[in-house]
């Protein structure tokens, strides 16, 4: 039986060869998350008025119904509902959101409680809001995950909902409970049900292993995709989170190549022995854009997903590079050396009009268009190298860090929060940051080893 | 207009260079008589016709690379003489293929320099092939920062790094 299964393995693989060497093994894509309604999902208004940094949040252990032995916890359901509670915790703590406290000093609620808290019990520790949740073993083996958050002032219910998910996706509870906290009391949309794609990097300056991984929005399920025989750069998440397009050096140069997540098959972007770089996904998917260098002189084209002929969009002798589509697909803000330094230009999606949008003195590079729209984040270099934000308008000029060379931006799913990779003087060490849009709330986030190149999916389907 | 005087040079040292490979070319005595025979292949203990060692025995390692100016691409004067000492090995012998790589400093967004790292290799290779080397034996391949030699962050290593070497295949 395995001997046969091997054997079936080996023969599919022989034909991939040569293009996929570095890949590691593919993985099982993730299941669906089911979403539940919980009675009487909303209600009531939030009492809180002060500053939301100082809004105190207590998230107990989730309750359950009996402990259950799960895959996903190997003491039960209910060392599983502490996890779930830490979980949440550490996503409002890290992103300088509210003042949460957490399962570890708090007491647990029992399973009867969770949708009819005991108030006293709460009242005296000073919270504003009250997080209950509760998880349930299933007999088909998947995990019943409900969240409740209460306004503690008005003693009522201000948001609840519930999910069914397979024990791998635990974690995906807990990041859709974190979601459903933040939207309802901010007003913001969500963005912790999302994962990132970056390159890991390892070894010295001059000769540095760059694996593609990937990892959800907090750091955990970190994967490697390639070995690091061949320099992998720049990944970008398909919309749906079936396929990555990345550049790598597998066959000695500079290529595009789609990677299809769930089968782990990798096809070219193009065929051309031209070089690629800096492909892009269109927010719904259809389209990829990607830069070739012909005779040295680089150019943006667009070709559809399923492939097929691709179309040049610009045509200067200047590099064109990157571009990033507007939410609604019509346009695109890309990069240019057109005017002899690096600034950052706008084009309708078929390329015709194209003006400049920079002038801000200094070069403007990497343009990454906000996913609400409303802004445009990309590599200011006057000297040092920052992530910087403009309005579509090219008005509006904000710097957001202060590092040495600080680059590539990527939004968060809901446009509120920015990504980027920080290069250390002298020793080349790399690492991924976040800042808000309001420049505060900087912090590195922690990865395995350096890191670079972030790039930050949409909410998960 | 330059193709013919280039190509007198290129043949005149080319014929130097047969006559006495391991001197480095700007030292070389005038041209002997011209003859049709290349020089032999290399002696049994030298090493090998198109490898890089005999490539930086025959021009000299400063002659295999170029250097640029921050964000520039141009071949400048130096450059053009390192140039024409790699167009005349090449013309000794014409059985050798070679890559030029791109390459840029630190000091630029990634993607980006990897445009500039190969318009640079194509910057060389273009004036390769006014001098008369074909286009079919130069591969060109842009690192843009990914492989700097210098590992500084100054002034010093980044013109180390702005830089299209060439490197033999065989």
């Amino acid at each position: 039986m395995k001997k046969a299964l091997i054997v079936t393995l080996a023969f599919v693989a022989a034909p991939l060869a040569a293009q996929n060497q570095d890949l590691g093994e593919p993985m099982a894509e993730g299941q669906d998350v089911e979403t539940i309604e919980e009675e009487q999902g909303l209600t009531g208004s939030v009492s809180f008025e002060g500053n939301l940094d100082d809004l105190g949040i207590a998230i107990p252990a989730f309750a359950t119904d009996r402990n259950t032995a799960t895959p996903a916890n190997a003491n039960g359901t209910e060392a599983l509902g502490v996890e779930l509670a830490r979980v949440i915790t550490a996503n409002l703590r890290n992103n300088g959101l509210f003042k949460p406290t957490g399962p570890d000093s708090l007491p647990r609620p029992s399973y009867d409680n969770i949708t009819d808290p005991v108030w006293s019990t709460w009242g005296v520790r000073g919270a504003e809001m009250l997080v209950h949740g509760y998880v349930r073993a299933r007999s088909d083996d998947r995990l019943t995950v409900g969240c409740y958050l209460y306004d503690m002032a008005l003693q009522q219910r201000l948001v609840a909902e519930g999910w069914v998910v397979s024990p791998a996706d635990w974690r995906r509870a807990a990041h859709k409970c974190s979601d459903l906290i933040y939207a309802r009391l901010t007003g913001e949309s969500p963005f912790f049900d999302s994962r990132i794609a970056y390159i890991a990097e390892t070894g010295p300056k001059d000769n540095r292993t760059k694996r593609l991984a990937i990892m959800d929005s907090d750091g955990a399920n970190h994967r490697f995709i390639t070995t690091g025989r061949s320099t992998a750069l720049t990944p970008r998440y398909s919309p749906d989170y079936k396929q990555l397009v990345y550049l790598s050096y597998v066959d000695g140069n500079p290529r595009i190549y789609v990677y299809d997540i769930g089968t782990g098959r990798q096809t070219l972007v193009t065929q051309s022995d031209n070089p690629t770089f800096a492909p892009r996904w269109s927010p719904d998917g259809r389209w990829i854009l990607y830069s070739m260098a012909v005779g040295g002189n680089t150019d943006i084209y667009r070709v559809s997903a399923n492939g097929g002929r691709s179309e040049r969009l610009t045509d200067t002798p200047g590099i064109d590079i990157g571009g990033s589509y507007s939410p609604d697909g019509s346009r695109i803000v890309f990069e240019s050396d057109r005017s002899g330094s690096q600034q950052i230009y706008v084009m309708d999606a078929d390329g015709s009009n194209q003006r400049r949008l920079s002038f801000f003195g200094g070069r403007s590079a990497t343009p990454e268009w906000s996913p609400r729209g409303d802004q445009i984040a990309f590599t200011h270099i006057a000297g040092d190298f920052n992530v910087a934000v403009m309005n579509p308008n090219g008005r509006g000029f904000r710097k957001l860090t202060n590092g040495w060379q600080d680059e590539a931006p990527t939004w968060a799913p809901n446009g509120r929060i920015i990504q980027f990779f920080r290069t250390a003087r002298n020793t080349g060490a790399t690492s991924l940051w976040q800042v808000d849009l309001t420049g505060d709330n900087e912090r590195r986030l922690p990865t395995p080893v350096d890191a670079s190149d972030p790039a930050w999916g949409p909410i998960l389907p | 207009m330059n193709t013919r005087v280039a190509t007198a040079v290129m043949l005149t040292s080319a014929l130097a260079l047969a006559a006495c490979q391991k001197k480095a070319p700007e030292e070389l005595p005038p041209a002997p008589q011209a003859t049709a025979t290349p020089a032999p292949a290399s002696t049994p203990t030298g090493p090998a016709v198109g490898s890089m060692e005999h490539f930086i025995a025959a021009v000299g390692q400063a002659n295999t690379v170029v250097y640029f100016d921050t964000d520039r691409y141009n071949i400048d004067a130096e450059d053009s003489a390192k140039l024409q000492t790699q167009a005349q090995y090449f013309s000794q012998y014409p059985q050798v293929n070679f890559t030029i790589e791109g390459h840029t400093d630190e000091r630029g967004t990634r993607e980006y320099n990897l445009a500039l790292g190969e318009r640079r290799a194509n910057a060389a290779k273009n004036y390769l092939v006014s001098l008369g080397i074909p286009s079919s034996r130069i591969r060109t391949v842009s690192f843009g920062k990914e492989r700097p030699v210098a590992l500084g962050s100054n002034e010093n290593a980044w013109a180390q790094n702005r830089r299209a070497a060439t490197i033999t295949i065989n």
